[in-house]
C-alpha cells in the first residue's frame, strides 16, 4: 500500500528531477552561444539523426495516409461529403496528426538512442576521458545532438506529411477515381498558413525536447549498463510525456494567434 | 633511488580529504612525484584510489587540500587554465574508454583537435603514438575489432599522443592475461624513456609495482600509510604493509 511518505518521496525526486533538468537547459543555453562551435561534430549528428530515422518516418507516413482515408471514407460518402476528403486528411495530418505521431516515433528512435549512446559513454568513462583529454564533452555530445534534433525534426515531419498525403491519395486514386493532380490541388487549397505556421514551429520545440530529455538520462547516466537501460526508457517516456504538453501549449498558443 | 630532497615535484598532493556523507573516503592524503619517477600507489578497493586521481585530474572536487601539478594548484585554476594544464597529463583508464563511434585514428586525433596543427603533422603523431605501441596497422580499425590488450595500448597511444610530463595509468594491467600484461608493463617503461615521462601508477598488480617502481605508497583508510621502495615495502614487517604483497 502507497504510504504518503511514498508519495512525499516520489514528488520529491520529481522536484529534484525538474531541478536538474532545468539547470541541463540553463547549461545548454548557456553553452549553445559559446566558442567553439562543433559544427563537424553537428553536421554528423544531423546526417544521423535524419538519415537513419528517413525510411521509418516514410513507412509510418505511408501507412498513416492509407489508413486513415480507408476508414474515413466510409463515413464521408455516408454523408455525401466524399469531396472533402482530401481537405480533411490534409488539415488533420498538416495540424496534428502528423506532428504529434512522428514526433513520438522518432521519441523512440531518436531519443532512446542518445539515451543509450550517452549513457553507455558515461559508464565505460568515454565522457571522462573527452573530460580530461581538455575537451567539453557538454558542447561536444550534448549541444550538438540537441541542436541536431531540433533542426531535424521539423524536416522529418514535413517529409512524413507529405509521404502521409501521397498514401491518403493512392487510396482516393484507387476507390475514388480522383487524379493525383486533383488531390493535390485540393490540399493545397484547403491548408493555410493558419494550419501550417504553427503546427512547423511546435516541432522545433518537439525535436528540442527529444535531444534534450534524451541527452539528459544518458548525460546523467548512474549504475552501470542496468542505468544505460533506465535512461533509454525513461528518456522515451519522459519525452512522450513532454511532446503532449508542448502541443497542449502550442494549440492552445496557436489559437489565441490564429484562431483556430 | 635519487635523492629527490631539494628538487620540486612535478605533482604534489597535500592534505586532501573526500568525504560521501559519513564515509570519509580520503582523510588528509599526501603524495609528491617527482620528475622522471615511477611512482607506484596501491590500495585495496574502496581505500580511495579511484577519487584521489578523479580530483587529481579534475573530475571530482576535494573537500580541502591542494593538489599542485607543475607548480600550479589546480584547485585555484579557472576552467580554461585547467584545460590547457591537462594537455600535461595523460591518463590511461582501467577500461581503456576509447570511443566506440571513432576509429582508432580518430581517437588518437581526439586529444590534438585543440591545437592549430597541419594535417601532415596530426598524421604523423598519430603514426609515431601507434608505432610507439606497436599498433601502426590497427590505424583504421573501430575500437570493436580490437582485443581487450590492443585497446589498451591503443588508448596507452591516446594517452601519450600530446607528449604529456605526467602519465596516470589507472590500474593498467588489470583485466589482461599474463603475458598480456606484461607486454604493457614493458610498454609503460618504453614510453617513458621515449617521452622522458613521470608516472603515477594505481594498481594492485604486485608484479607491475616490481617491475615498474621506483618508489610506493600504499593508500589504507584514506591517508598514505607507508612509503619506500618495493623492495623497503615488501620486507617490511608490518601486517597491514605484508597483506598487499601476500596476496
Amino acid at each position: 500500500m502507497i504510504t504518503s511518505l511514498q508519495i512525499f518521496n516520489n514528488f520529491r525526486k520529481f522536484l529534484i528531477e525538474i531541478g536538474e533538468l532545468s539547470y541541463f537547459t540553463g547549461r545548454f543555453l548557456k553553452e549553445v552561444f559559446t566558442k567553439p562551435f562543433e559544427f563537424k561534430e553537428l553536421l554528423r549528428q544531423c546526417y544521423n539523426i535524419g538519415n537513419r530515422s528517413l525510411l521509418l518516418v516514410g513507412i509510418t507516413g505511408f501507412i498513416l495516409g492509407l489508413v486513415f482515408s480507408l476508414q474515413t471514407r466510409p463515413t464521408l460518402i455516408e454523408f455525401g461529403a466524399e469531396a472533402w476528403m482530401p481537405s480533411m486528411v490534409s488539415i488533420s495530418i498538416v495540424r496534428e496528426l502528423g506532428p504529434v505521431i512522428f514526433a513520438l516515433i522518432c521519441a523512440g528512435k531518436i531519443g532512446s538512442g542518445i539515451g543509450a549512446e550517452l549513457g553507455s559513454m558515461r559508464v565505460t568513462e568515454q565522457i571522462d576521458a573527452m573530460e580530461v583529454s581538455g575537451t567539453n564533452p557538454f558542447k561536444y555530445l550534448v549541444v550538438t545532438r540537441i541542436m541536431a534534433t531540433t533542426l531535424m525534426l521539423p524536416l522529418l515531419i514535413i517529409f512524413g506529411d507529405t509521404i502521409a498525403l501521397f498514401g491518403s491519395a493512392i487510396v482516393e486514386n484507387l476507390k475514388g477515381d480522383v487524379s493525383f493532380l486533383l488531390y493535390f490541388n485540393k490540399v493545397f487549397d484547403s491548408l493555410e498558413f493558419a494550419d501550417i505556421i504553427p503546427a512547423t514551429i511546435k516541432t522545433f520545440f518537439f525535436g528540442f525536447a527529444i535531444g534534450l530529455v534524451g541527452s539528459f538520462k544518458g548525460y546523467n547516466c548512474t549504475n552501470g549498463t542496468v542505468g544505460v537501460g533506465e535512461a533509454s526508457n525513461s528518456a522515451v517516456v519522459y519525452t512522450s510525456l513532454l511532446l503532449f504538453v508542448i502541443d497542449f501549449i502550442a494549440v492552445f498558443v496557436s489559437d489565441i494567434f490564429f484562431e483556430l | 633511488m635519487k635523492n629527490t630532497t631539494n628538487i620540486a615535484p612535478i605533482l604534489k598532493i597535500k592534505n586532501l580529504k573526500k568525504s560521501f556523507g559519513d564515509n570519509h573516503v580520503l582523510n588528509g592524503f599526501n603524495i609528491k612525484l617527482f620528475e622522471g619517477e615511477n611512482l607506484v600507489l596501491m590500495g585495496k578497493s574502496g581505500s580511495g584510489k579511484s577519487v584521489m586521481i578523479k580530483c587529481l585530474v579534475g573530475l571530482m572536487q576535494p573537500d580541502s587540500g591542494s593538489i599542485e601539478i607543475m607548480g600550479k594548484d589546480i584547485t585555484k585554476l579557472s576552467q580554461n587554465e585547467f584545460n590547457d594544464l591537462r594537455t600535461e597529463i595523460g591518463f590511461l583508464f582501467q577500461g581503456s574508454a576509447l570511443y566506440d563511434s571513432m576509429t582508432v585514428r580518430e581517437n588518437l586525433e581526439f586529444p590534438l583537435r585543440k591545437q592549430k596543427r597541419r594535417a601532415e603533422d596530426i598524421e604523423k603523431l598519430v603514426y609515431y603514438a601507434l608505432e610507439s605501441v606497436g599498433l601502426a596497422e590497427a590505424i583504421d580499425l573501430m575500437p570493436e575489432e580490437l582485443s581487450g590488450g590492443m585497446k589498451r595500448r591503443v588508448a596507452l597511444a591516446r594517452a601519450v599522443i600530446l607528449k604529456p610530463k605526467i602519465i596516470i595509468y589507472d590500474e593498467p594491467t588489470t583485466g589482461l592475461d599474463p603475458i598480456t600484461a606484461k607486454e604493457i608493463i614493458q610498454l609503460m617503461r618504453n614510453i617513458q624513456q621515449t617521452y622522458k615521462t613521470s608516472s603515477l601508477i594505481i594498481t594492485h598488480d604486485v608484479d607491475c609495482a616490481r617491475v615498474i617502481s621506483n618508489r610506493m605508497v600504499l593508500l589504507i583508510n584514506g591517508i598514505n600509510y607507508a612509503e619506500g621502495t618495493f623492495k623497503e615495502l615488501s620486507s617490511s614487517t608490518d601486517k597491514k604493509i605484508q597483506a598487499f604483497f601476500k596476496s
